[in-house]
């Protein structure tokens, strides 16, 4: 056997299996969602962090923008959405999935041909203020009902008064669900979705845990890839047996020593959103230095919430946890959950992307690498960049920093 | 050993040849466009200064932008580490490095072995850099040399309040029509690149002795500001442009 067909054969068996299958779920669910008229089924465009277990539980097809903005980033259309969006007049200041989002409405641009035409809008600010203008922007091009849920911010703790105020407006999202779907909710249904919401999510965790392992069978890249099922189907059967398919392989690479980075010798810690065009590019960086992102604040934020979860008392379990999401809360709540990660999966470093576009995530952050540093003795690394945006990515820049940092983690 | 340094910034190319600890020479050229080029060039041109031949040579370390390019480099290292270990070289009591270049400033500490602690980057944004000096020199039809000098001489900074390279440029326009002297104009400059520079340090933290590096550190002007702004003398080497590359020098004989 040739060197070749050796190095082959080990970037093969280093490959996840089960994205096949995800990528089937994926294609099946929206083709599902943009044949919805025919089949007769409602759609709702809803936020990342919006309570979506109403949605499924009365059979309406959830649609997720920012989902979409990360395939637009993904696949390299951003910035041609982005320009569009600023010829349209909107700044370029503003988050880079708005702006990829709104421009692709009217030309049903990006990578799937547009979202399908939504029946009505949810929009939940407790990821951030953005979200309401984007939504109500929305609202007026589709000419569609919208429905606001709003989540104080959690400063320190989650006062009574806040607690009543969310959970009433949670009881007006059923009945705004109700009016627009002309049926009454299913409540015996609706527990069903709770528990397999929560399911789901103790099982993206377990996976997500799975990373601890050294090597870590898989790197914060990929679960950057498979976390669009607790994203945008969450509470459905077939999310919960996805997962359970993929921690099982992840179990069975940990039983086979299969490590996701050939020499991982460095373990990283990721913060803030993807770099969606640049994955690929900045996994090999890191892996030419044999250094492994083994985990992240993005991907495990849906599931950072799950214990606050009662499913049999969704409806005020579940106004505390969805209030209570990462960028939703202190600086001091952001560090202990930062300072928790870096002691689960132990890691040498901390990469942190500050990203033009999401402010309420990136703001703050250089506070929170000085706590790191001196609190945790942890280095850190800083990148600028943006999530969709290409235009704010200088990759030499970016290059430098990032062997400098490993040039410094490795003497 | 004798070994080369390379340094290919976004202006400038640099190279340095030591023996054993002992500079050999030195020598600075326009990079252009072409880095490849200009880091044979460089060393050419160096090393028949000192009347040496390249296979004298035993090892040769890369640094700066265009490090990458440089394909008859032993070793690629980024310019961080090199200015960290340059500066110990020259002065091993610095503690912390400001390199001011043609497109970008950054800051380094570094430890008592002249490793980096830490370290931060300004690049997405000319202010606080030499093409922000450059693109101002030009607005006021001033030589760039003699900037630090004119500076010098000015009673009162005016306050330049943009912190964007093109806006300055209009409000250095409007502070000349209305009347503000050259030197004051160009301390204001001065300033203004310094306030940049000096939010960056202190994210990092300052710990003197200070060294600065790079092209604008032979700017008497913008190391006054500079020091005025983080509040501690600043060390000035005579090598301070080619401090990355003397840096690439030394690592060079780790090989
Ligand atoms: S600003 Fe941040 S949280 Fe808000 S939509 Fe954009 S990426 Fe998401």
């Amino acid at each position: 056997m040739t060197e070749q067909n050796i190095a082959d054969l080990e970037k093969e068996k280093r490959k996840i299996k089960s994205v096949a299958k995800m990528k089937e779920i994926m294609t099946t669910y929206y083709i599902e969602a943009k044949t919805a008229a025919e089949s007769g089924k409602k759609v709702a465009w809803i936020t990342s962090g919006g309570p979506v277990e109403f949605l499924i539980a009365m059979d309406v097809i959830p649609v997720y923008p920012e989902n979409h903005g990360a395939m637009i980033g993904a696949s390299k259309m951003g910035v041609d959405l982005c320009e569009k969006a600023e010829e349209m007049g909107y700044s370029r200041d503003l988050c880079s999935y708005a702006r990829a989002d709104i421009a692709a409405a009217p030309i049903n641009g990006g990578p799937i041909g547009g979202l399908p035409r939504p029946d009505f809008l949810v929009c939940c600010n407790n990821i951030c203020g953005t979200v309401l203008k984007w939504y109500e922007v929305m609202a007026r091009y589709f000419d569609v009902p919208l429905f606001i849920l709003d989540t104080p911010f959690i400063h320190k703790e989650f006062s009574p008064a806040a607690k009543k105020y969310v959970i009433d407006q949670t009881y007006e999202y059923i009945a705004f669900l109700e009016a627009q779907t002309g049926k009454k909710m299913d409540y015996d249904r609706m527990h069903e979705v709770s528990r397999l919401a929560v399911e789901g999510l103790r099982l993206w965790q377990a996976v997500l845990d799975t990373a601890a392992h050294k090597p870590a069978p898989m790197t914060a890249f990929d679960a950057f890839f498979h976390l669009a099922l607790i994203v945008t189907l969450r509470g459905t059967q077939t999310t919960v047996d996805y997962y359970r398919q993929l921690l099982a392989e992840m179990e069975q690479r940990i039983k086979d020593g299969i490590a996701m980075v050939p020499n991982e010798k460095y373990r990283l810690l990721w913060d803030n959103l993807p770099v969606w065009y640049r994955t690929k590019w900045l996994s090999e960086k890191f892996a030419s230095h044999d250094a492994c992102l083994v985990g992240d604040t993005y991907t495990s934020a849906w599931s950072g919430v799950m214990d606050l979860i009662d499913p049999d008392n969704f409806i005020e379990s579940g106004a505390v946890a969805y209030s209570s999401v990462y960028i939703n809360v202190s600086l001091d709540k952001m560090f202990d959950t930062l300072a928790a990660l870096i002691r689960k999966y132990d890691v040498d470093g901390l990469v942190m992307h500050s990203n033009r576009s999401c402010k309420p995530y990136s703001f703050g952050q250089y506070d929170l690498q000085k706590m790191v540093m001196e609190r945790l003795g942890i280095p850190t690394l800083m990148i600028e960049a943006d999530m969709v945006d290409a235009r704010s990515f200088s990759e030499s820049q970016i290059e430098t920093r990032i062997d400098a940092f490993m040039e410094k983690l490795k003497t | 050993m004798i070994t080369a340094g390379i340094d290919i910034g976004s202006i400038t190319a640099k190279a340095a040849v030591l023996n054993d600890g002992k500079i050999l020479g030195t020598r600075v050229l326009f990079t252009g466009y072409n880095a490849k080029q200009a880091g044979r060039m460089v060393l050419d041109e160096l090393i028949r200064e000192i009347d040496m031949s390249m296979d004298a040579i035993n090892a040769v370390v890369s640094t700066g932008y265009g490090r990458n390019s440089v394909d008859f480099a032993d070793k690629a290292v980024t310019e961080i580490t090199c200015h960290g270990t340059g500066a110990h070289f020259i002065d091993p009591e610095i503690r912390f490095i400001v390199d001011v270049g043609g497109q970008d400033s950054k800051v380094i500490r570094i430890d008592e072995t002249g490793r980096v602690l830490d370290f931060a980057m300004n690049d997405k944004c000319a202010a606080g850099t030499g093409r922000f000096l450059e693109v101002m020199a030009r607005a006021l039809e001033v030589d760039l040399d003699a900037f630090g000098p004119l500076s010098l001489q000015a009673d009162a900074a005016s306050k330049i309040s943009s912190i964007c390279t093109v806006f300055a440029e209009s409000e250095v326009i409007s502070l000349i029509s209305k009347g503000e002297t050259r030197e004051n104009i160009i301390a204001g400059i001065h300033d203004a690149a310094a306030s940049r520079i000096s939010a960056m340090a202190r994210r990092v933290g300052i710990v003197p002795p200070v060294m600065m590096t790079g092209g604008v550190a032979k700017n008497i002007g913008a190391v006054r500001a500079l020091e005025t702004r983080l509040e501690t003398p600043i060390r000035v080497s005579p090598h301070a442009q080619v401090n990355g590359a003397i840096g690439a020098a030394i690592l060079a004989r780790k090989l």
